[in-house]
């Protein structure tokens, strides 16, 4: 059915490359996404701003496939395939990548290892000759530059003992090596101070491109004066309440979301807000 | 030798006759134990009388032992009359007659091992050419090891060949008398390995039980022996990765090991006996004493193990740290999944000046299984500045698996220096979804995972065993996730 099988070429601009159709999702027994239509194509950045408990993360999750989320209702599509059928793993391999808003620690498993393992498991997935410890190093090397990353923290256990700034950084980094067709930034900027913030959005920005998608979850709009979003969607209440371009992250900035909010809630917004 | 031992060997030497006579020509001797069966074994190996005299020594001390009970393990009681302690190794005609008759599930793990065909005949006891790749590497590796003087062979023919040898050691660490099932090994054993590095001889490669011609049936109750004399080095290489089939259910081994001064002994094991099937029936018994002993000043013992098998492990790997300056070491991996039960630690005995020893266990429970760490670090009076670093982790998957820890201390030395390190954790669903969203799939990340929990243990371990106890760990963790 998928005319574009992930070998790099960009879906057409008539197809979206991630969409989804009045999805509602499930976390803990309690709904939390109650229909959400979202169409994001080749090329572009959409962000998903919205309060805490609005139901982004929840959204990142259904998209990366974690079993704590129970999709009740909806669909989504990926690049024309059901992405809520396929595995966690699948979807990574597929081509997308999901930045942790806590990236989690694996003792005594070096950065590096994972990374390799990885990196051929979505090769190999494309059909593409798996990476030798020289050529991975090389790859490694030249995408380490992007993000400005310390050596050192390649041959350290995953995320043991990183700093939040280096947490999120490496999650930048595993990006870059990893190629992705979709990405998901999952609250990046969270406990990131402003010079982390700069690297951290430089090297998104360097990743940004016409084959490349990326959904941006924040709660701040100042992530979103490094990286400009196309499309930038207001979630709350579990739904998408407002769409707009970039001055939408801007008025937010002024407003607040409780006048959005109350647009979630189904009960009139105050008059001023409109 | 006192009087009443005079005695008893000469009685013994003269039943000695009788008990050879009765079963020569026999390939097994009758269930049961009896002293008469233990001259047959004797009798059958060809051994020198003071053979004899141990082995009914510790028969007769068996005889007034009971099993211990202390062990946080469950099984059913064993009938020691209803085991054939002796069976002349088994004719390749009783073996399978190629690979095509093995067991296809053992195979598939041969395979996923990357065993190579002909070892994997040998291991499934598959009838073996003559002319075979691995004989005449065996037979370069002796005499390699013959013009440095190295003794390497099976225990029956050191105790042929080297009577002066085995008589000053057999015993010195784990004396007839030790425990229960180390007094039934030193009454039965059939055999196992002998191992003598001379005086300032550093052996030029690993020593391993596979590449000891006649070794292949290591059987039930294994006696091993390990001498290095004053500045040797030797490692020692126990076990296969390859699951091994084996009808007896109860193994009952013994390893020693004694380090002179300046000698350095270190002794690998991967142990990967049938665990028995998923619901725990079936599966070895493996209660084993392994013990070494630093008896000279600055000698250092090291043990590393990875058990992966059997139905109940039963093990403490123990340094007795005699000589001034000794060094002991205890690096273990132990997992337990479906029904398994291990009991398994070190004991690390502080009696010299400025001894030290660490200790370094990772347990990891799936299933039912039931993982215990238990250790003893015990500083004698005179061991002055003697010092311990011991770190216990364990792993749990699931919600069914237990984990245990009995650290025991006991110092009697105000100088000495101990440290403990414990934790308890459980595999996370997030760090498994982690490396799944990264392309992982579940079972390679736990696999991930727990090599990562067992990283400082696998570094022990000679490079090669290292690979195959990572696949190994892998391998004995399928199913395990969901």
């Amino acid at each position: 059915m998928a005319k574009n099988n992930g070998q790099g070429k960009a879906a057409t601009s008539a197809e979206p490359m991630l969409a989804i159709r009045g999805l509602k999702a499930k976390a803990g027994g309690k709904e939390i996404l109650k229909g959400i239509d979202l169409e994001v194509r080749a090329g572009e950045v959409h962000a998903i701003m919205g309060p805490n408990g609005s139901g982004k993360s929840t959204l990142a999750h259904v998209l990366a496939g974690r079993e704590t989320v129970e999709v009740t209702e909806g669909q989504v599509l990926f690049e024309g395939k059901d992405l809520l059928a396929m595995t966690p793993e699948v979807r990574a391999r597929e081509g997308i990548f999901l930045a942790f808003q806590y990236p989690v620690e694996i003792p005594g498993v070096s950065n590096m290892y994972l990374l390799k393992a990885a990196a051929n498991a979505v090769r190999k997935h494309r059909g593409q000759p798996e990476l030798d410890a020289m050529e991975f190093l090389a790859l490694v090397k030249e995408r380490m530059g992007i993000m400005q990353m310390d050596q050192a923290l390649l041959n350290r256990s995953v995320n043991e003992g990183f700093s939040g700034g280096e947490k999120k950084r490496n999650e930048i980094f595993q990006m870059a090596v990893l190629d992705p067709r979709l990405a998901v930034l999952d609250e990046t900027d969270s406990g990131l101070d402003i010079d982390a913030l700069r690297v951290v959005a430089n090297g998104v920005n360097s990743l940004r491109g016409p084959e490349r998608a990326m959904l941006v979850i924040t709660h701040y709009q100042r992530l979103l004066s490094h990286i400009v979003p196309d499309r930038v969607h207001v979630l709350a209440q579990g739904r998408i309440v407002r769409s707009g371009g970039r001055e939408l992250a801007l008025s937010l900035e002024e407003k607040g979301y409780a006048w959005l909010e109350a647009e979630g809630r189904g009960t009139p917004a105050p008059a001023g807000a409109r | 030798m006192s009087g009443s031992t005079k005695t008893l060997q000469d009685l013994t030497a003269q039943d000695y006759k009788y008990g050879f006579t009765t079963d020569v020509e026999a390939d097994t001797v009758p269930k049961g134990l009896s002293e008469e069966v233990i001259r047959t074994i004797s009798a059958k190996k060809g051994e020198p009388a003071f053979m004899l005299e141990w082995r009914l020594k510790a028969y007769r001390h068996w005889l007034t032992m009971r099993e211990p009970t202390w062990a946080n393990v469950k099984y059913p009681k064993i009938d020691y009359q209803d085991i054939i302690y002796y069976s002349a190794p088994k004719s390749a005609a009783d073996g399978p007659k190629s690979l095509d008759d093995v067991d296809p599930e053992l195979r598939r793990t041969y395979e996923k091992l990357g065993i190579p065909l002909q070892e994997q005949k040998l291991l499934a006891g598959v009838a073996v050419d003559a002319v075979f790749d691995s004989v005449s590497v065996a037979t370069t590796f002796k005499e390699k090891l013959r013009s440095l003087g190295i003794i390497f062979c099976s225990f029956s023919e050191a105790a042929r060949e080297h009577p002066d040898l085995v008589q000053a050691y057999l015993g010195s660490v784990v004396p007839y008398s030790d425990n229960f099932f180390a007094t039934l090994n030193s009454a039965v054993f059939t055999d196992g390995s002998f191992v003598y590095v001379p005086k300032g001889v550093r052996c030029p490669m690993e020593l391993s039980t596979y590449f000891r011609i006649n070794a292949a049936d290591t059987g039930q109750f294994e006696r091993t022996l390990i001498i290095a004399d004053a500045g040797a080095y030797v490692s020692y290489l126990e076990g296969c990765t390859a699951p091994k089939r084996d009808k007896n259910q109860l193994h009952a081994a013994v390893v020693e090991l004694v380090a002179l001064e300046d000698a350095t002994i270190k002794y690998s094991t991967v142990q990967n006996w049938y665990p028995g099937d998923k619901e725990g029936k079936g599966g070895i018994y493996n209660f084993v004493t392994k013990r070494g002993k630093c008896q000279g000043r600055r000698s250092k013992i090291s043990w590393t193990q990875v058990e992966t098998g059997s139905a109940i492990t039963w093990k403490y790997p123990s340094c007795i740290l005699q000589g001034d300056d000794s060094v002991g070491e205890f690096y273990s991996v132990a997992l337990t999944n479906n029904y398994q039960q291990a009991d398994t630690g070190t004991k690390m005995i502080h009696i010299g000046r400025n001894t030290r020893s660490t200790i370094l266990s990772k347990g990891i429970s799936a299933g039912h299984g039931q993982n215990t760490y238990r250790g003893l670090v015990k500083i004698l009076k005179g061991a002055t500045n003697a010092r311990n670093y011991s770190q216990c982790d364990s792993l749990l998957m699931g919600d069914q698996c237990g984990a245990h820890t009995f650290p025991y201390v006991e110092v009697k030395n105000s100088t000495a220096r101990l440290e403990h390190e414990a934790s308890t954790s459980k595999i996370g669903e997030d760090q498994i979804f982690y490396c799944r969203q990264r392309g992982l799939s579940a079972e390679d990340a736990v696999n991930l995972i727990v090599n990562g929990f067992c990283k400082e243990v696998f570094r022990e371990l000679p490079m090669e065993f290292a690979v195959e106890a990572q696949k190994l760990l892998g391998i004995s963790l399928e199913g395990s996730v969901g």
